[in-house]
């Protein structure tokens, strides 16, 4: 019962971290219909540049959980400022080229970004400055659930709690809403498309540099190459919900990481990559549409 | 005159929208039938039912090519149905637009060709005097509507009204005994709608298809179709002749409350 | 063109921009492990420098971009007339296509082993990206996982040669059926996806393969890999390595012209027509009479069977394999080979494959910013010349009377 409880709870941490990563390609494709394949790397630049400031700071004799909110202020402006830069300079041109085009820009923005963090740092796993406090009250359900779990369930909920709220309830959230029904319409109305397509990109990066931040600190390391796959699965977390809807990303990740937990748990954690890809091609050909999704028709 | 199409109460639904709603209609050999109807009647989805593209909710759907036996279609795939004998064009216009003008026309007669990839890559002599056949079939269709001289160009570079006489080309390529038209007037000047006009009755005096036409343009209507099917919200509400449709009060409420267009 | 006063203060901008965004990464090393710092404050000045003259160079790029719409000649368009009348004019491309040949015979002799061997590599590139350009130069569907196949090849080979003690040639056409099989298998679940979905799940494919190869020890022997496969023979003569070298660049010459010749007669064809309308739009071409399934699965298993063929050749040149030859980056250089060539043109990517392949090899400075490059080649194409460097080239087709004409006179 206990294995079954720590399983349940690193399942779940697994999985918020799948459904911060995955709003970003589901928003973004909601509303510009692509999958933003260089999303998995601004969650890896969120996470190298909260790496490079905390790391600067802890050697320079800053020390405590100061630090770990500077730096994740910082991750997060950085992680925004990419992907701004990123639709503008590899996805805008494109509006209107065949379906292909963008895509294939994307997967070449996707290794561009790769390599130059591998060039411009290193190939070599860093080690990530152990950040988050380890809490006392904790100490009885220590063998359950860690204080850096804990943390990550309470940031990640707060998030998307906050992007619920932004996009019911803001002006810019209303826009958003509009986009992704009509992009045509909500032009014609006075919506600035293209902002809502920047602003849209900029949200989907601060969460997943959210992500990366608590994923560093997590696992305790990082290098270039960890947006790769996460991506991949928070792409399968956003295809298990229903692409372009946003309870779907979160119900999609969490699934994705519970189920992840409990076959790495209980099964073999070597084909532990394989398995989500399974649920990627499964779920693509069984059901396109997702768990929440609806299936729509394509109009002639 | 005997029957080649015959269209049962046909139902289509999307989620909670029925865009069609027990629709019959016939369409029998050398005749032009024109489906007329607002925007949003649902005359592109009785299309889109019959040509295979979608799976209709409810209803039969049987055709009777010339000397064979009748067969119900509803539920084939678009390629069967086009093998059969029904070809269409597209409201919004769907040309192979990085391909040339021939290769559009070349494409419509893949499905009376055999060239198999071994075949393509031996290229013996069935395959030559398929090639050859294509080919002249092609040119003599780009000639029937007047696009021989851009027959090397992409599809893509054609001015509008000459891409939809294209779409025309590439659909009698298959060899069909019906030809579906959708809105083959929308967009063109006065000029080429007449041009269009002579065409369409030209496929059915001399090759002697029958066809099945979706149209705005009420002048041309009125000029070319033997019969008229007016729907309204997915409803069929009249049919008859072009008299009789141009007095009748339910087709011209109709019309009266969607003021947007014909 | 002179930038205007305008251009300038945006490239001023956006060099600024980009000195903040490249800042943490370009100017703070960080060593975690040893407690060290390094600033280079250096590479600020060079990324001011370099993203404002690129800034320039983009503006004028865009602007001609959307001025070639006007019908005025530009630098791309004039590339594009040459390579038509390059290709439609018998009396330039057939000396052109002498001479290199020629040239591609005469190697061996004008240039050591070690240049041989690299040749080998590239030529090898060039046939999987005519196998890739198949599936998605011409039919349309993106395959990031195409890599998958050519280590099945390989395997095949490898396992045929070190267990059974199958010989080369015997077990060259068998890498292509394997290769192709496993493409009609993977192919039939993803018939009905979409485009962007096809990607994504051949991109799974391919890492599934490599993790699969990774960790079946029974079979494939694991990360280890597999070592002491045959080289390729002929008539059991002993041949030194140098003479294998040759024996082995002579055959992928060979399978170069094969595969151009196979693809091009295709590409000619009621099939290679076919591929081309599915590319251009799914639903036209299925109520054109065209079968999807089948036409998707003919390009994706013919794609795949150029993979595996090339496989065996791989693991016999090389002797050894293990699964870190087959990794992403490897169906990504591929696919940069086929978008710098050009989406379905032949010729586009035979020089693509030289260029990447060679460039790197011979220009160290290339090599390590390789995968850079090949990332920035993928989205510049994208933007400036989403149809390669020589656009696909249709057949001139006249009608039957005057081909008639043309063959008499
Ligand atoms: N694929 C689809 N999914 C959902 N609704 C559709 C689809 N295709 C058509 N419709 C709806 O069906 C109705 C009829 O559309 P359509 O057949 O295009 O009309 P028409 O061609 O007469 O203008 C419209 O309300 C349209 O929105
Ligand atoms: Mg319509």
């Amino acid at each position: 019962m206990e294995y079954f409880l720590q399983l349940f709870s690193s399942g779940l941490t697994r999985g918020s971290i799948y459904a911060l990563i995955a709003l970003g390609y589901t928003m973004v494709y909601g509303i510009i219909q692509l999958i933003n394949f260089a999303h998995g790397e601004i969650y890896m630049i969120g996470a190298f540049v909260a790496l490079i400031v905390s790391g600067v700071l802890t050697i320079y004799g800053f020390s405590g959980a100061s630090i770990l909110v500077f730096a994740a202020v910082v991750a997060v402006i950085y992680a925004a400022a990419y992907g701004y830069t990123l639709e503008r300079i590899a996805y805008r041109p494109l509006r209107g080229a065949p379906r292909l085009s963008p895509l294939i820009s994307a997967i070449g923005m996707s290794i561009f970004l790769q390599n130059y963090v591998l060039l411009a740092q290193t190939p070599d796993f860093l080690p990530f400055p152990a950040l988050i406090p380890e809490f006392e009250f904790i100490e009885p359900l220590a063998h359950i659930i860690g204080s850096a779990e804990l943390v990550i369930l309470t940031v990640s909920t707060i998030s998307m709690i906050a992007l619920t709220a932004l996009i019911k309830y803001s002006r810019i959230g209303k826009a958003m809403r509009a986009t992704q029904q009509d992009m045509h319409m909500a032009r014609l109305v006075g919506i600035d498309v293209d902002r809502v397509i920047s602003v849209t990109f900029v949200i989907g990066s601060v969460l997943a540099a959210i992500g990366g931040v608590l994923v560093g600190s997590y696992i305790g390391q990082i290098n270039f190459y960890i947006g790769f796959m996460a991506g991949i699965k928070a792409f399968t977390a956003a295809v298990l919900g229903g692409i372009g809807n946003i309870p779907g990303a979160v119900l999609g990740g969490l699934v994705l990481g519970l189920s992840e937990a409990f076959a790495a748990g209980y099964i073999s954690s070597a084909y532990e990559d394989v398995f989500a890809f399974g649920v990627l091609v499964l779920i693509l050909i069984l059901r396109p549409a997702g768990l929440l999704g609806r299936a729509v028709k394509q109009k002639v | 005159m005997e029957t080649l199409l015959q269209v049962n109460d046909l139902t289509m639904n999307f989620g909670g929208l029925r865009a069609i709603d027990h629709v019959s209609l016939e369409v029998r050999s050398g005749e032009i039938v024109a489906l007329i109807g607002p925007n949003g009647a649902g005359k592109t989805t009785f299309f889109n039912c019959i040509t295979g593209l979608y799976r209709p909710s409810a209803g039969e759907i049987r055709v009777f090519p010339p000397g064979q036996k009748e067969i119900r279609i509803d539920g084939f795939k678009p390629n069967r149905v086009t093998a059969i004998g029904m070809a269409r064009t597209f409201q919004n216009i769907r040309l192979f637009s990085a391909m040339t003008v021939i290769e559009n026309v070349m494409i419509g007669r893949h499905c009376r060709t055999s060239t198999n990839i071994l075949g393509a890559i031996l290229r013996g002599p069935r395959t030559r005097r398929q090639e050859l056949e294509t080919i002249d079939k092609s040119y003599a269709l780009l000639e029937k509507v007047g696009l021989t001289r851009y027959a090397n160009e992409l599809a893509r570079n054609l001015p509008y009204g000459a891409q939809r006489r294209l779409e025309i080309a590439r659909a009698l390529a298959t060899d069909p005994f019906l030809l579906l038209l959708d809105e083959p007037a929308a967009g063109m000047n006065p000029r080429e709608t007449k041009e269009l006009d002579d065409l369409i009755v030209q496929i059915r005096d001399r090759d002697g298809l029958a066809i099945l036409l979706i149209e705005h343009d009420m002048k041309l209507v009125m000029n070319i179709s033997d019969r008229i099917v007016v729907m309204e919200y997915g409803k069929r509400i009249a049919e008859g002749t072009p008299d009789a449709i141009r007095n009748d009060p339910k087709v011209i409420e109709a019309y009266l409350g969607d003021e947007t267009d014909a | 063109m002179l930038p205007g006063h305008r251009s300038i203060k945006t490239a001023l901008r956006t060099a600024l921009w980009f000195m903040f965004l490249t800042l943490p990464f370009m100017v703070v090393r960080v060593n975690t492990l040893k407690g060290e710092v390094e600033w280079r404050w250096q590479n600020m000045l060079w990324v001011g420098l370099a993203v404002f003259l690129l800034a320039i160079v983009w503006d004028i790029a865009l602007s001609n971009r959307h001025k070639r719409s006007d019908r005025k000649p530009s630098a791309s368009q004039t590339l594009s007339r040459l390579s038509q009348r390059v290709f439609h004019d018998k009396t330039v491309y057939l000396p052109i296509i002498a001479g290199v040949f020629c040239l591609a015979l005469l190697f061996p002799w004008l240039f050591n082993t070690y240049q041989v061997n690299i040749m080998v590599l590239a030529l090898m590139f060039v046939v999987l990206g005519l196998g890739l350009n198949i599936t998605v130069g011409l039919a349309g569907l993106l395959d990031l996982g195409y890599i998958a196949f050519f280590a099945v090849g390989a395997y095949t080979y490898a396992l045929l040669n070190t267990k059974f003690g199958v010989g080369f040639w015997f077990s060259l056409p068998i890498g292509g059926i394997v290769g192709a099989t496993f493409g009609i298998l993977l192919g039939f679940p993803i018939l009905r996806l979409r485009g962007d979905y096809l990607a994504i799940v051949t991109l799974g494919f391919g890492s599934i393969a490599k993790i699969v190869f990774e960790n079946w020890e029974e079979v494939f022997n694991g990360a280890k890999g597999i070592a002491g496969i045959g080289r390729p023979g002929l008539f059991n003569i002993e041949m030194s390595l140098e003479a294998t070298t040759t024996y082995i660049y002579y055959l992928m010459v060979a399978l170069v012209m094969f595969a151009a010749f196979m693809t091009n007669r295709l590409k000619e064809s009621r099939i290679g027509r076919a591929w081309l309308a599915l590319r251009e739009d799914e639903i036209a071409c299925v109520t054109m009479g065209i079968d999807m399934a089948r036409t998707k699965l003919s390009a994706y298993a013919f794609g795949a069977f150029w993979a595996g063929l090339v496989g065996v050749i791989f693991a016999a040149r090389n002797t050894y394999i293990n699964p870190n030859s087959f990794t992403f980056m490897e169906s990504a250089l591929v696919l940069s080979v086929v978008v710098l060539g050009g989406m379905g043109s032949i010729v586009g990517v035979m020089i693509a494959a030289m260029v990447l392949i060679l460039l790197p090899e011979y220009l160290r400075a290339v090599a390590e910013y390789r995968m850079l490059v090949f990332g920035a080649v993928m989205v510049l194409m994208m933007i400036f010349r989403p149809q390669g460097l020589v656009s696909n080239v249709h057949r001139y087709y006249r009608k039957h009377s005057e081909t008639d004409a043309a063959q008499k006179g």
